[in-house]
């Protein structure tokens, strides 16, 4: 019933709006200046020397660029996606549960990539894969995939939890004794509950894929260079504002993408 | 039909002939290979070249040697060389051998890591000082002591870069040292005063060009051809010599000894000893190269800068930085620790 | 209950509660299959190569040689001083862990302040606005990581935006110095980590039932009780879930408090990364490395126990 009393919602809270309209505009002040500054004539990246397009030519022009900034989408993409559906998975599983033997094994190996310093998961995987590379001869991106989705695999699990663990039995209960099957429960009751959740643990890898610069950097093979690794190089020598051409570029295309999903969405719902 | 079936199987057939191109895999620093030289090595070739990057000689050391990596060519400072001859991964390509070897600077041939030349061609080689804006500070800046001991106005604004080999040997040097050595009184000595002068340090990074060119940082430990860049930005920035002593360092050009496209490395090596290609690596990153006659190919500016021409009084006390031992290196190791505490 | 139908098989009290529940074990390790398979490649696997080189020498040259040693392990709490030999705390270890640590606690909590706030105002949109504000929240994450550092950097730097705008409004007089301050990193370490806790509570706020809270206000709390009491209890496992993403990675975290922080103090990512590079001690590194990694796992099976103990079966 809606409280006709005095327009009152309980879902604000006092401050709470305030702090977050500060947070998102903290948020976007270093992205507008990365905007601002991929139109600078000059190759600083903080002196201001008048609007050019030339960085984008340029980016444009310089294949290793692109080729880097389209092999990380590529890799962010995968491994999101297959790190998302076993978190789903496996989220299904150890949620909302009795004690079962093994669920606190479970939890802890799911949780380990996140526990341990990348530099060390680099190395270690540079051991291994490289035993696998000499022995198979076989070099591609698998690799690379393989390991980032590991590493994604808790990122997407911990959101899909909370979601999962907020929800209570009562609608699957109500339709299981409606004789759906547990297939079909699963698809038209528990998957739309859950639906925000995967939706925030897809994100999260896929940002958290984009952004690995340290596993990448030991993985990867010869011309496999994705974006974080090569701006990783250029940090000891000097950044153009070329890199936030791209990183506009991929902003803008990233927009795009996010906006189309959500009309799909939205059209499905 | 039967026309058809032919047309297409000989465009298949001439479609493979042609895919077999060759290649070449280069495992160099980041940002530090012109494009143009690559285009220009291409076109001549018709070899495809990749580039991939690494930042640091241990990564670059540490990922071949576990092998499975697929690059044919690495670019390794030179301290380094002795550490990839000796684990056998470099094969000796014989760069002494090869037809444009004559054009090498004389100097540069008989190096203390490869004498004669048979495995390495330099890429480009610099030296490593200190930078200071002489806005904030007008005396003698040729010495360790601008950030060592650094005087009033400077305190609070200085930088040194995290490159332990190049800073341990600054420190070893002013304080009376061999580098590389394991005398321990010089390292108390050396360890003592880091720690002393580090609360006058503002930071220890690097990607500091935009910074200096503000005025953020006014002085700190550098190396010359970033320090070049650094002053076109801003007239004020001069580049020191310390005269107690200063690293010179070398980043050289050798075949992997598991690289797949060997012929392929080896014209690359040959490729870049003729002096225009190896203006071409200069005038990228601003450094030196060891191939003479590349002087006339090189951006005028170039050939005059302080930073790139020592000037004669300092050039004798300029000195290769060899590879420490490593129990050596282990000791530098706990200092640096115990300076970043 | 009838005991003429002798095809059918008679059970025990008990029994076939049993056999539903080993069913059930089986169904649930199934599901969790793939993500262990992936991560026991990926992950947790390799790791077993740590193990073992923590316990060998140091190779000359990096990497190891295969001799049994025992000093890395020692090396993580005990070391001799460089000059006169007597044997110490590796207290410069711990003073750096103790600075990670902080790092890692205040950055949690200050992506609580501004990261549950942010969650809450987004989950109570309507929900056609909804998908917006979330998507807009995530959108400054798809830039590169060093890129949006550096981005900071132009912001509160002594010439940047900030001191210009508070230099013309006229509350100081002279640029504030925020680069290279423990405030930098704060910032920066907050900025890099607000996601990982925005999107858990997020999921955790959405499926709130409101009419509880409307309950709660029916019988007079005020708003703050009725948070207190109402609100977070039920939003709890999605904070918990953030807090976990921030905390445990950030301990780890070098490169952000180096870029804004100036680098002049290591961080325990720093100190292990430096056993791999220069520091050409992979064991030391190694097993630095796996302390962290069963201090943390300790902690998290904690939770793991707790939180089960707080959730009604089924």
């Amino acid at each position: 019933m809606a409280d006709a009393r005095k327009g009152y919602s309980v879902r604000t809270l006092p401050g709470f709006a305030i702090v977050a309209l500060f947070t998102l505009v903290a948020l976007y002040a270093p992205i507008a200046i990365l905007v601002v500054f991929s139109f600078n004539e000059g190759t600083s990246l903080a002196i201001w020397e008048g609007f050019s397009l030339r960085w984008y030519r340029q980016a444009i022009a310089n294949e290793a660029v692109q080729d880097a900034a389209l092999r990380s989408l590529f890799l962010a993409l995968s491994a999101s996606s297959v790190a998302t559906i076993a978190a789903t998975m496996a989220a299904l599983a150890t949620t909302r549960t009795r004690r079962f033997p093994g669920r606190t094994i479970i939890y802890a190996l799911i949780n380990q990539p996140l526990m341990v310093p990348e530099i060390v998961t680099a190395v270690a995987l540079l051991i291994v894969f490289a035993w696998i590379k000499v022995w198979t001869g076989h070099t591609s991106m698998i690799y690379l995939i393989v390991a980032h989705t590991a590493f994604c695999i808790p990122f997407a699990y911990l959101p899909i939890r909370a979601r999962l663990e907020t929800m209570d039995m009562s609608l699957e209960i109500a339709a299981r004794d409606l004789y759906a099957s547990r297939w079909l429960t699963f698809r038209r009751v528990t998957l739309p509950l859950m639906w925000p959740g995967i939706v925030a643990g897809l994100m999260l890898a896929f940002v958290i894929s984009l952004d690995d610069v340290v596993i990448t950097e030991f993985v990867k093979s010869a011309g496999q260079e994705t974006l974080p690794t090569y701006m990783l190089g250029q940090l000891r020598r000097v950044v153009t504002p070329e890199v936030n051409a791209i990183s506009t570029a991929i902003l803008l295309a990233g927009a795009i993408l996010v906006s189309l999903f959500f009309r799909l969405t939205n059209r499905q719902s | 039909m039967n026309k058809h079936l032919i047309a297409t199987t000989s465009a298949l057939l001439l479609a493979s002939g042609a895919a077999s191109a060759q290649e070449l895999n280069i495992y160099n620093w980041g940002n530090y290979t012109n494009p143009k030289l690559i285009e220009k090595f291409e076109a001549e070739t018709g070899i495809k070249v990749t580039i991939t990057d690494f930042d640091s000689n241990d990564t670059a050391l540490a990922k071949v040697k576990a092998g499975g990596h697929g690059f044919d060519i690495v670019v390794p400072t030179h301290t380094y060389v002795p550490i990839w001859i000796s684990e056998g991964l470099l094969l000796q390509s014989h760069p002494d051998q090869m037809e444009n070897f004559a054009n090498m600077d004389p100097k540069w041939v008989d190096v203390q890591w490869d004498p004669g030349r048979t495995y390495t061609v330099p890429w480009q080689w610099g030296t490593t000082g200190v930078v200071v804006n002489t806005k904030y500070y007008d005396g003698d800046i040729n010495t360790s002591a601008m950030f060592l001991d650094p005087p009033e106005s400077l305190r609070g604004k200085i930088n040194v870069v995290p490159e332990m080999g190049d800073v341990m040997a600054l420190a070893i040097m002013y304080y009376g040292g061999e580098p590389c050595t394991g005398d321990k009184e010089v390292l108390k000595k050396v360890r003592d005063g880091l720690v002393a002068a580090k609360p006058h340090w503002l930071g220890m990074d690097y990607g500091n060009l935009e910074k200096f060119a503000k005025e953020d940082l006014w002085a700190g430990v550098n190396w010359n051809g970033s320090t070049f860049r650094m002053r076109l930005q801003n007239e004020n920035i001069a580049y020191g010599y310390p005269k107690e002593g200063y690293p010179i360092w070398m980043d050289s050009v050798a075949v992997l000894a598991d690289a797949k496209n060997v012929d392929e490395a080896k014209a690359f090596q040959n490729f870049i000893m003729v002096p225009e290609n190896a203006a071409l690596i200069s005038e990228f990153a601003r450094y030196a190269n060891g191939i003479k006659g590349s002087e006339e190919f090189m951006p005028p500016e170039m050939t005059t800068a302080p930073e790139i021409v020592i000037p004669e009084e300092l050039k004798a006390v300029g000195t290769f930085n060899q590879t420490c031992p490593p129990d050596v290196q282990a000791l530098y190791t706990r200092i640096w620790t115990d300076l970043q505490k | 209950m009838s005991e003429a139908t002798t095809h059918r098989p008679t059970y025990r009290p008990g029994e076939l509660e049993a056999e539903a529940n080993a069913a059930d074990n089986r169904n649930r390790w199934l599901l969790s299959l793939p993500a262990l398979v992936i991560i026991v490649c990926a992950a947790a696997g390799p790791l077993l190569v740590m193990v073992v080189y923590s316990f060998l020498t140091p190779g000359d040259y990096g990497n190891v040689k295969w001799e049994f040693s025992l000093e890395g392990w020692i090396g993580t709490l005990v070391q001799r001083d460089i000059f006169d030999d007597t044997l110490m705390w590796a207290d410069a270890h711990l003073s750096i862990f103790w600075r990670s640590l902080s790092l890692s606690l205040i950055t949690t909590f200050l992506t609580l302040i501004f990261g549950v706030p942010t969650a809450w105002f987004i989950a109570t949109q309507p929900p056609s606005r909804k998908q917006f504000w979330l998507f807009l929240v995530t959108v400054p994450f798809w830039t590169n990581l060093l890129v949006r550092t550096i981005a900071i950097q132009e912001l509160i730097r002594s010439e940047g935006v900030i001191n210009l705008v508070l230099l013309k409004i006229g509350i100081i007089t002279e640029p504030i110095q925020m680069m290279f301050t423990d405030f930098a990193i704060g910032f920066g370490m907050t900025y890099v980590y607000l996601p990982l806790m925005v999107l858990p509570v997020y999921a955790a706020v959405d499926k709130l039932d409101f009419r509880l809270v409307e309950a709660a206000h029916d019988l007079y709390a005020g708003r703050w009780t009725a948070f207190r009491r109402v609100i977070l209890p039920l939003i709890k496992p999605g904070i918990i879930a953030g807090s976990i993403l921030v905390f445990v990675p950030s301990l780890g975290a070098y490169v952000t408090p180096r870029v804004l922080g100036g680098g002049k103090n290591l961080m325990f990512g720093n100190l292990i990364e430096l056993q791999f590079g220069a520091g050409r001690n992979w064991p030391l590194g190694a097993a630095l490395s796996l302390m962290l990694m069963a201090a943390v796992m300790v902690s998290l099976i904690f939770y793991v126990r707790v939180t089960s103990r707080e959730q009604a079966d089924g």
